[in-house]
């Protein structure tokens, strides 16, 4: 079905990041436009997913042009979940940024660079041709690097080298397989490669692009053994900078790999096994980094890396509730992973570390918000009735049912030490007595008005009543879930929408 | 460079190569041109504009600063995309009005797209072109 109004949402982050340019000096304005923005664009995004939901999928063919030629932008069940997500995420962080980031930077223009980000981001999510996804990955790349670098201190720009490189690796590879899918079909609409990879020959060269594909995003979303640079460059920029970067960039490579494996490439059994074994290495090299890790921010960051295990593994597995589950696991894991980095800005603010070792007694001082914070993190690691424990029963089931024993082992490893190491935070962070340092940096959150707290603090207890519901009331997550896992096996619709009624022959439909 | 072959030839240039610019921009919607070219061979005029003259006097003669083009660029191009989407069409579609204006041609919504890339282009190379060339020239 056509929807004009598709597009509102990225079209909003470009009509606000505009309109910040203009404001390019005046501090005060860019953060009204920008928390007032991101709401408005929140609202469209819930008017997007309540349209799809209600009218299943919609498209958009930009400039008139029709489908295969023209771009076309595809809103299903799991963009508009995605999209939805990335406004909450946007909203909490542009709201944590009025305060959390320093003017300085501000002048710089990061308020316009976060939105321009925010369009990659919703792009991404919206695109239905194979190529405009890859152009939307570069305005998110782009923007990042500037995101990460803004301030020019030499960790970060040396975090910045890293991460840009390895990117700019694994953009050529996703250009390299683009190429070799042109070649073999003569067209880049991802509705119609899902029909006419089918009839592709070539089945050798097609493998390839499908894992040229893998590398790409695998190397976007941090999956072993190319995950080294998240870690290294994740604890450099501002915590509200680190909190959309955890929350949304690994996990934009997750959905593209979602994407062209369950539209274009259908994986066979050597596929799945290389997606089990690389989930099953990349759970446990993440658990073990996290384990020897002091600093709070690298810490998180290796959980990233940990938790992308769980959804790689969810893709190999390929089962209907395999792929509920993974889908449920992205919607957990983007909520906090997000409030996980703002916290940490928190902790930052009011002990001036984040090394583990120096703090303590934060329970002691700041008893409310350490009950907010434990909720984010017992939520991580999947205690249950929080959100992080769902998914895994999926998860756990469909891998003993595939007979998958070593994914097994690693996703209850892998749980383990996210509780261990949750654990052990805690106990350092929360519950230690503050160790007497003779140069203690001074707690630049107590002196805060409270109109400036009010800004650092709503954020945070917006994504914990967030990750509250989605633990609550997993049973409506489920319900979403499944209906994405369902529409992701089944491709015949999203084509149809695409290309028209006519477009799928009927032996096609499995 | 003070050389006085390069000053006289310069004034003379400028205008040639804005008109340039402009004629380029116009013939880019059917022909090889466009927004981006156009906007490149604008700022080479400026940029010849300020070898032969110094950076002081090119910025003088501006009178705005580069960077200002940016933003307004980018409003004119995004807005032309939103055009469409009033009369019905989905964003971005080409829309032309059916009479023929005597030199520009059509005039449609690309024409504004491309004048938004063409004001862009300016701003960005100015504005890194005379960062990097500050005290050189």
């Amino acid at each position: 079905m056509t929807d004009q109004y598709l597009l509102l949402p990225v079209l909003g982050h470009l009509t606000i990041a505009i309109a910040l340019i203009f404001c390019w000096r005046r501090i005060l304005v860019q953060q009204i436009i920008s928390v007032a923005g991101n709401l408005l664009v929140l609202i469209m995004s819930i008017a997007l997913f309540h349209k799809t939901w209600h009218q299943g999928h919609l498209t958009l063919q930009a400039g008139n042009w029709q489908a295969p030629f023209g771009i076309t932008f595809v809103s299903d069940t799991f963009s508009a979940t995605m999209l939805l997500l990335t406004a909450f995420t946007g909203l909490a962080v542009s709201m944590y940024s009025t305060v959390g980031i320093s003017k300085n930077r501000i002048q710089y223009g990061y308020f316009p660079i976060l939105h321009f980000l925010l369009v990659g981001l919703n792009g991404a999510f919206l695109a239905g041709d194979i190529f405009n996804l890859y152009v939307w990955f570069e305005v998110i790349i782009i923007s990042s690097f500037v995101l990460m670098t803004l301030g020019g201190k030499k960790p970060q720009v040396e975090g910045g080298i890293k991460y840009v490189t390895l990117n700019l690796l694994a953009s050529v590879m996703f250009l390299t397989a683009i190429a070799i899918l042109y070649g073999l079909t003569g067209s880049l609409n991802m509705a119609d490669l899902s029909l006419k990879m089918s009839g592709v020959s070539n089945r050798g060269l097609a493998d390839i692009a499908g894992l040229l594909f893998f590398i790409g995003f695998g190397i976007k979303s941090a999956v072993f053994p190319l995950y080294f640079w998240l870690p290294s460059s994740y604890h450099t920029p501002p915590s509200a900078v680190a909190a959309v970067f955890g929350g949304l960039l690994t996990k934009v490579g997750i959905y593209a790999l979602i994407r062209v494996y369950t539209l274009i490439f259908i994986p066979d059994d050597f596929t799945r096994t290389v997606f089990l074994i690389i989930a099953s290495l990349t759970l446990l090299t993440g658990a073990l980094g996290a384990l020897i890790k002091e600093n709070m921010r690298t810490l998180f960051s290796y959980l990233i890396v940990c938790h992308i295990g769980y959804l790689l593994g969810g893709l190999g597995l390929y089962t209907h509730l395999a792929l509920a589950g993974t889908i449920f696991y992205l919607v957990h894991d983007v909520i906090v992973k997000t409030n996980l980095f703002l916290i940490t800005g928190l902790v930052n603010k009011i002990r001036g570390t984040m090394n583990t070792e120096q703090q303590g007694g934060l329970y002691d001082q700041y008893p409310r918000l350490s009950i907010l914070m434990a909720i984010v993190l017992f939520s991580l690691v999947g205690i249950p009735p929080l959100s992080g424990f769902w998914p895994k029963i999926n998860l756990f089931r469909e891998s003993m049912a595939y007979h998958a024993w070593y994914l097994l082992v690693a996703m209850i490893l892998a749980s383990f030490v996210t509780l261990f190491v949750i654990a052990r935070l805690w106990g350092n962070v929360f519950w230690k007595k503050a160790p007497a340092l003779e140069s203690s940096p001074p707690d630049s959150f107590a002196g805060l008005s409270k109109g400036r707290k009010f800004m650092l603090v709503t954020p945070v207890v917006m994504l914990v009543l967030l990750s509250l519901y989605i633990g609550f009331f997993a049973e409506r997550i489920n319900v979403l879930s499944d209906r994405i896992a369902h529409e992701l096996l089944d491709p015949a619709p999203y084509i149809k929408s695409v290309l028209g009624p006519d477009a799928v022959p009927a032996t096609q439909t499995r | 460079m003070k050389s006085i072959i390069l000053k006289t030839a310069s004034t003379y240039l400028l205008p040639l190569l804005l008109l340039f610019a402009v004629f380029i921009l116009l013939r880019g919607h059917y022909n090889p041109g466009g927004g981006f070219v156009g906007g490149l061979i604008a700022s080479i005029a400026f940029v010849l504009h300020a070898f032969a003259h110094g950076l002081v006097e090119t910025k003088k003669m501006l009178r705005f600063v580069p960077s200002a083009c940016i933003p307004v660029g980018l409003a004119i191009s995004l807005i032309s995309g939103f055009v469409p989407m009033a009369i019905g069409r989905p964003f971005m579609s080409g829309e032309w009005l059916s009479v023929q204006v005597p030199i520009i041609g059509s005039i449609g919504t690309p024409l504004f797209f491309d004048i938004g890339v063409f004001l862009v282009v300016i701003g960005i190379t100015l504005t890194i072109l005379f960062t990097i060339s500050d005290g050189i020239l």
